[in-house]
């Protein structure tokens, strides 16, 4: 797209994409730190990453300041307007994944022993990764503006939904089997549910990118239902 | 078959209540209009935004054939309001602008008193048959143009003595004092401070209930809070037309986009 008549515009809009860029590289580095502390029972890593909130909170505060002197210095229009609203809520998802991620990384230091499976570590840490590559992907398709790749991070939340449900199982079962690791799995079973939300946060982000570049809303590719319901 | 044909067409006539059809507009070789396809909606608001020069005033002003004021400009193609052709020879002009009203960029008050200033249009139409009709116009005329509890205490003061904001409302009066039926505004606020601007877009969108209304105007927030349609012109040409929400939100042609975004070069 060419450039505004009004440079400074430009600038602005520019700036913003980079301040939801920067944010996201910290979300997901909060997110893939948590886990790794998880799995590994790094206590160190587990507090730096509850520490380093504060930075994704303060950098969502700029952001929303200035996404509101855009919105009243330029009334962006059309694309600009897409944009500029897109951005506001990537920037609150991108916000939530941080609380999320941070909320791992608490239960961890509550966990505070070793995880009674390996089995288990193995299915959350599965489960990060398609969720974290989602975040990529997504936030790729943000920078570039890529309304395919949007859609298609949207098709792919159904297996990390599926890989909670069947983590949800599990846990269920060793929690029947061995009333001692109740609380573990308990808190386990939370950190499986938040790094699920995150999935869903990755899959805003893509309708949002969707609208921000087509100015149509993305198809619902299918019903959420929470199949723990089910179990 | 025929018949098919008929009710179409009847249909198209409650539909639009302005209907242009492959309208060109030529001042001396400069083509100024190029095959403009438009329908306006009755008892709304259409917008024309675009760059200066790109036609929109000259369009607006062939909706009420103002074009024929001027020498050499020569208007092809068909303009219908209520499906009767505007241009059919059989129709006089004048009487077609008291049933499409026109307001100015700059408010353009005679030089007579307030009451005066409505009143013209009625006597000379001989829309009233006694002074208490006269009267009565004038202050229903005000009241819909929102002004009668400003001025009710001084009708006899100069309409030139009014504010600006209060001019360009005398105006809308004005033109409402004729009963018509189409108002076109062009940029009637460009020389109006926020506050008047307000208050004339309260007004139209008051006067939305009963009249048909076509605004050209520069402020394309203008044209979002106001208008129900906008018609995007550009060299002459009709780029785009839609409800006003999907041209500022998600316009289809790029030159629109570049234009609302305050991209164009």
């Amino acid at each position: 797209m060419s450039e505004h008549t009004v440079s400074a515009y430009d600038e602005e809009l520019t700036a913003m994409a980079g301040k939801i860029a920067e944010m996201g590289g910290l979300a997901e580095k909060a997110f893939a730190d948590a886990v790794h502390a998880l799995v590994s029972q790094d206590l160190d890593l587990a507090k730096s990453t509850i520490a380093n909130d504060v930075r994704l909170d303060a950098l969502h505060h700029e952001v929303e300041v200035k996404l509101i002197e855009i919105i009243a210095r330029r009334q962006p229009m059309g694309q600009d307007l897409r944009e500029v609203t897109a951005a506001t809520r990537i920037a609150n998802d991108l916000e939530r994944v941080g609380d999320l991620a941070k909320n791992v990384a608490k239960r961890v230091i509550a966990i505070d022993s070793d995880l009674q499976s390996k089995k288990l570590a193995i299915g959350v840490e599965h489960m990060t990764e398609l969720a974290l590559a989602q975040l990529k992907q997504v936030l790729d398709a943000y920078t570039r503006k890529d309304a395919e790749a949007a859609r298609r991070v949207q098709e792919a939340d159904a297996e990390v939904d599926a890989i909670y449900t069947s983590l949800f199982r599990e846990l269920l079962t060793y929690m029947m089997e061995d009333p001692r690791v109740i609380t573990q799995c308990v808190h386990l079973l939370f950190c499986a549910k938040n790094i699920e939300r995150i999935g869903d946060h990755a899959t805003n982000i893509a309708e949002n990118v969707y609208y921000m570049v087509t100015g149509e809303r993305l198809p619902e590719e299918r019903a959420k239902v929470d199949e723990t319901g089910a179990v | 078959m025929n018949q098919m044909l008929n009710t179409e067409r009847a249909n198209n006539m409650t539909d639009s209540k302005i209907s242009a059809n492959k309208v060109q507009v030529y001042y001396g070789d400069t083509h100024a209009i190029k095959d403009v396809d438009i329908e306006i909606q009755p008892r709304s608001v259409t917008a024309f935004i675009g760059p200066s020069g790109c036609g929109k005033s000259t369009f607006l002003r062939t909706l009420n054939r103002m074009n024929d004021t001027i020498d050499i400009c020569r208007v092809e193609g068909s303009i219908k309001i209520d499906g009767e052709d505007i241009y059919d020879p059989k129709v006089d002009p004048v009487q077609l602008r008291a049933k499409v009203g026109m307001v100015f960029q700059k408010p353009n008050p005679f030089p007579k008193s307030i009451y005066d200033n409505i009143a013209y249009g009625p006597r000379i139409h001989g829309l009233a048959r006694s002074k208490s009709d006269l009267d009565d116009i004038v202050a229903s005329s005000l009241q819909k143009a929102g002004l009668w509890e400003e001025v009710k205490n001084r009708l006899d003061e100069p309409g030139t003595g009014m504010s600006g904001g209060q001019q360009q409302r005398l105006c809308i009066a004005r033109a409402i004092a004729v009963s018509p039926e189409v108002i076109l505004m062009d940029e009637p606020c460009s020389a109006l401070d926020p506050i008047a601007t307000a208050k004339v877009e309260e007004l139209i969108d008051e006067l939305r209930e009963n009249y048909t209304i076509v605004i050209v105007t520069h402020s394309m927030q203008q044209a979002a809070r106001v208008s129900q349609r906008t018609a995007f012109f550009h060299l002459g040409i009709l780029v785009e037309e839609g409800p006003t929400e999907d041209i500022f939100t998600n316009p289809k042609d790029k030159r629109t986009q570049d234009y609302i975004t305050g991209r164009f070069g």
